[in-house]
């Protein structure tokens, strides 16, 4: 019979303290592998992760500096920051992005570029970034949106400025404007600087300035939670708005001058001799620029694009013209600073002219010729023969390397983008472009500014400028003076040095001076009707072109009406005996210098010198011809009118042989 | 007049003599509660800086420990050879329990809870103080080291209530039941070989569990824990979260009520699962190690006690009570802290939640009623 094992109660009782401890001993390694492995994130690993939980809650919101404003010379604010709404939506926060877009599409006014433009925004951004869907929000789109807001998460409606400009077109070829930062631009701006913006200067001033207008940004450290929103703002870096600039422009006498072209295309340019300071700068027709800050629709853009008059286009910058006669003072004062000729020299005008072996002929405007004239008559009739014989007396080489001081050929170095440099004909010039000889016959037509001449209005205002300062160049400029702040000091800002002074020889300036006086008051002067009843003496001269345009011809146009035949250039400098202000005028489809463009000038100039006189043009109660002390001696303006009628140039006439031999007046042909 | 003197006599006679008998009556071991009730203040300390000072939510988080403290209190106090009489009954209660779950239960990703109307019970939980009881129970009688026909009466006894906690499905409790239960029969004496064998065969059967048992989100939990950064905004997010917030708590935490990982709501679940993660993140390696270092004297005392049981019973359930709270601490820790997959495992008396902190509690009751009564039994 096998014993039933008994029951040992000290052996059990020592089995399970055996157990037990082990047990326990097993449980202090396991708690001590635990306390490691918090040394080990908390000690070891504690500034990776710590640098972590800074990065979870702390985000750094970018806060977008204002622009700096900009205002004329006198403080009339030329483009301003304007409180709007905007559209913007949180890709992260919002989740199914096309949803909601479709959604708020049907909710608002949205366009497809609207669309295009954020979903191209919204790839170039993180996703908890917000991303601007629609601009300028109306009254009516917030209210509506507000009723919706429950059904868009992570979508908000947020103030912002927005640029405006306020005087509209009348300031779109200077100012310029700003749009969206696109993606051009994102590759080539610093996004450090642009983190919080989202426009950049596109053309004008706003372009040229942008380092100075656009500021610093600030930025906020924002503690966020999970999901992504801000709960509070932990510090603020506050930005630091842009400079104020005021230009040299007067925006009284820009409106004059706009208002003078009285609808027609063309260019004018006004710079104060004294200084390089441009105090117009007109291309007419204009654009609103306020249509390109928050993007311009397609069919908006379109239209601008088509319209005939070309209003996007720069004409005083890149306008290419063909200076034609009032290339004549620059031409006279290098014959007489190369000793080709004295003030009193005296020279045969025939009626026609040719060179030795050549059978061409070049004649005066004036059939039969003007008789024997020095350089006063020259200039105030315009003589042809004069001027030619000058420069065929000089030779091409010399003549254009004197009239090189005078800056054509080359940009003026204005502070603008976009300036074109035009053509100063030369044998170099001919060889490189052309990859031809220089031939004698080319002197000649050059002499009296057709050729290969191109000329923008703006080199045309500085080379005058250069003239009425008595031959020191003054590098045309834009910018006046900046302002750190409203109410701040303003500080100017200096223009570059003038450069080598043109001629050492006072008594030339004041021989041509002289000539161009001829021209507005003498009594066969061909723009003394546009001095009727100045009080202060014009020193100036017309240049009239044919428009003879290929384009035109291959469209199938009829003959043009006599007062749309001609491009009409003029330039003068005022008071002739102290300048303080130099214009240079393009009328593109016009009768004549006189009849067109000399007018224009007149009303630039007395907006400028005549108390009241810039209000009597904008409003249009100027009169040319209003009873004034007459300082012209000689017959009546009405008669001095009607000899302009019939022009002063040999071109204008298309009937006139000597246009054979012209070169085709298409100054954007001939250039390239 | 005279009559007040000797009332009040009379009522102080009572309570020194009402006093007399508590002191001599077994009562709480003073290290134990001194433990429990540091960690319990601990816990209500952490609860508030993790819930942002939600005062509301400390308050019933307070009023359940007081539960928890009544029932230690109350359990301490009764002989356990009563308990152990119970046990059995005890035992078919919860299954019962248990088996009503499926059919009343409710809860969000398990079905694992039954609303009392006043309160919600998580029998799972019940069941892990029932099993290792009606274990002890079964062991008690027996020789020991048990014999292969006692294991089998105790797998066959373990099976029941880890099949319905399997099935509801919440695998995290059944695991840890099973390990109750598992504690009982290694403290019995369970020989060596047998272990080898049953763990050797546990891994071979690891396969079959993945393919026939796991649940995609679980199989998803275990394959995050090897790669968190797999899937760092999906299901390695918690991970992430939790070792950012313990790494950024550095030495000495970034203060009472400043963890930004728990206000911001980048860690979830931070007053209950998590919520060591956010002890780690105010108070840092400082707190993280005081409060395991309280954990390591709650476990070593309670085998201490355990040791000194008079009986087989006593020891078996007080050893495998202290085991399973310190799997509760293990288990939670190596979650929070990486080392192991998540697994819905509360943090014991740290977490917010009732059922787990009345119970483990409770279980200390028991545990202290066992070494209180070991002479008067």
């Amino acid at each position: 019979m096998k014993a039933r094992p008994i029951k040992d109660a000290a052996r059990e009782a020592a089995l399970f303290r055996r157990r037990a401890w082990l047990a326990f001993a097993v449980v202090l390694v396991a708690l001590t592998v635990l306390g490691a492995r918090f040394v080990w994130l908390q000690v070891h690993r504690h500034a990776e992760f710590e640098l972590r939980s800074e990065e979870n809650r702390v985000r750094l919101r970018p806060l977008a500096p204002a622009r700096g404003l900009i205002y004329d010379r006198n403080g009339v604010l030329l483009a301003e920051n304007v409180p709007q709404y905007r559209l913007e939506l949180v890709p992260e926060q919002v989740g199914d992005v096309d949803s909601a877009v479709a959604r708020l599409a049907a909710l608002l006014d949205l366009g497809d570029d609207e669309i295009r433009r954020f979903h191209e925004e919204r790839r170039a951004r993180r996703r908890f970034e917000n991303v601007p869907l629609k601009f300028l929000l109306s009254e009516e789109e917030i209210a509506r949106f507000a009723v919706h807001r429950h059904e868009f998460p992570g979508v908000e409606v947020v103030p912002y400025l927005t640029r405006h400009y306020p005087r509209g077109e009348l300031f779109a070829h200077v100012v310029g404007y700003v749009g969206r930062i696109d993606r051009d631009d994102r590759q080539r701006l610093d996004p450090r600087r642009y983190a919080g913006s989202t426009h950049v200067g596109k053309t004008g001033i706003e372009r040229h300035y942008e380092s100075r207008l656009i500021g610093i940004p600030g930025y906020e450290r924002v503690e966020t939670n999970a999901q992504g929103r801000a709960l509070r703002v932990l510090s603020r870096q506050a930005p630091e708005q842009g400079e104020h600039l005021f230009l040299t422009i007067d925006a009284r006498l820009q409106e004059a001058a706009v208002a003078a072209f009285a609808g027609q295309s063309g260019a004018a340019v006004a710079i104060d001799p004294r200084n390089g300071e441009v105090l117009a700068l007109v291309s007419n027709p204009g654009f609103d620029p306020n249509l390109f800050v928050n993007g311009i629709s397609r069919a908006d853009y379109a239209a601008l694009l088509d319209a005939v008059e070309r209003p996007l286009f720069n004409r005083a910058l890149s306008g290419a013209y063909e200076p034609g006669s009032t290339m004549k003072p620059f031409v006279a004062l290098a014959g007489l600073e190369l000793g080709a000729i004295r003030p009193e020299t005296r020279i045969w005008s025939s009626g026609e002219f040719s060179l030795p072996g050549l059978s061409q002929v070049w004649r005066d405007w004036r059939a039969g010729g003007h008789g024997h004239v020095d350089l006063n008559e020259a200039m105030a009739q315009s003589v042809n023969t004069y001027f030619y014989q000058l420069a065929v007396q000089l030779g091409i080489s010399r003549l254009s390397e004197q009239l090189a001081a005078f800056g054509f050929g080359a940009p003026t170095g204005i502070d603008l983008a976009g300036e074109s440099g035009g053509v100063l004909p030369s044998r170099e010039w001919k060889r490189r472009v052309r990859n031809q000889d220089w031939f004698p016959g080319e002197t000649v037509l050059t002499g009296i500014g057709q050729g290969y001449w191109v000329v923008t209005p703006l080199q045309l205002a500085h080379a005058t400028a250069i003239l009425a300062s008595g031959g020191v160049p003054h590098r045309p400029r834009l910018l006046r003076a900046v302002q750190g702040a409203i109410g701040g000091e303003l500080e100017p800002v200096p223009g570059p040095p003038p450069g080598p002074r043109v001629s050492a020889n006072p008594a030339h300036f004041e021989a041509v001076r002289r000539s161009m006086l001829a021209v507005m008051h003498g009594p066969t002067g061909t723009a003394r009707a546009s001095a009727h009843g100045a009080p202060y003496r014009i020193a100036g001269k017309t240049g009239t072109a044919q428009r003879v345009r290929r384009r035109d011809a291959a469209r199938g146009a009829g003959p043009l009406p006599p007062q749309l035949r001609h491009r009409a250039s003029f330039v003068a400098f005022a008071p002739a005996e102290a300048p303080t202000i130099a214009v240079a005028v393009v009328v593109e489809q016009a009768e004549s210098g006189s009849r067109s463009a000399a007018p224009i000038a007149r009303r630039i100039l007395d907006a400028w010198l005549v108390p009241g006189a810039a209000d009597a043009i904008i409003e249009g109660r100027y009169a040319l011809d209003r009873p004034a002390p007459s300082v012209d001696p000689a017959g009546g303006g009405e008669a001095g009118a009607a000899d302009d009628n019939r022009a002063d140039d040999p071109d204008s006439d298309p009937a006139d042989p000597a246009d054979a031999t012209a070169p085709a007046a298409d100054p954007e042909e001939r250039a390239r | 007049m005279s009559a007040a003197p000797t009332a009040l006599a009379r009522i102080e006679r009572g309570a020194r003599r009402w006093w007399a008998r508590l002191a001599s009556r077994p009562t709480l071991d003073p290290v134990l509660t001194v433990a429990l009730a540091l960690l319990a203040a601990a816990g209500l300390v952490v609860l508030h800086g993790a819930s942002g000072g939600n005062a509301d939510l400390v308050a019933a988080q307070g009023f359940r420990l007081a539960v928890g403290f009544g029932a230690m209190y109350l359990l301490a106090r009764l002989p356990p050879a009563w308990l152990r009489s119970l046990t059995p009954w005890l035992y078919a209660g919860s299954l019962v329990l248990l088996l009503l779950v499926p059919f009343f239960g409710t809860g969000r990703s398990a079905r694992s809870w039954l609303d009392l109307g006043f309160f919600h019970l998580q029998p799972a939980e019940l069941a892990k103080l029932t099993l290792p009881l009606a274990l002890a129970w079964v062991l008690h009688a027996r020789l020991l080291p048990p014999s292969f026909g006692a294991l089998v009466a105790c797998a066959m006894i373990t099976a029941l209530p880890i099949g319905l906690i399997a099935i509801q499905p919440d695998f995290g409790t059944a695991a840890l039941v099973l390990a109750s239960a598992a504690f009982v029969v290694f403290l019995a004496g369970m020989r060596w070989w047998q272990i080898g064998a049953l763990v050797l065969s546990a891994c071979l059967a690891t396969p079959l569990l993945w393919h026939f048992y796991l649940v995609d989100y679980q199989k998803a939990r275990i394959l995050t824990f090897l790669d968190p950064h797999s899937d760092p905004l999906g299901s390695g997010w918690n991970i992430i979260q939790a070792e950012i917030a313990i790494g950024s708590g550095g030495l000495f935490g970034k203060g009472w009520g400043a963890s930004t990982q728990a206000q911001l709501d980048f860690l979830p679940e931070h007053t209950t699962d998590f919520i060591f993660a956010v002890l780690a993140e105010e108070f840092g390696l400082v707190g993280v190690l005081v409060v395991l270092l309280i954990y390591a004297v709650i476990v070593g005392r309670s085998i201490h006690l355990a040791t000194l049981a008079r009986d087989t019973w006593g020891r078996l359930v007080a050893g495998s009570l202290a085991l399973t709270f310190v799997v509760y601490v293990l288990v939670n820790g190596g979650m929070v802290a990486g080392l192991l997959p998540v697994v819905g495992v509360p943090m014991p008396l740290l977490s917010y939640g009732g059922t787990s902190a009345v119970t483990l509690l409770a279980g200390f009751g028991i545990l202290m009623s066992i070494h209180a009564h070991r002479r008067s039994d």
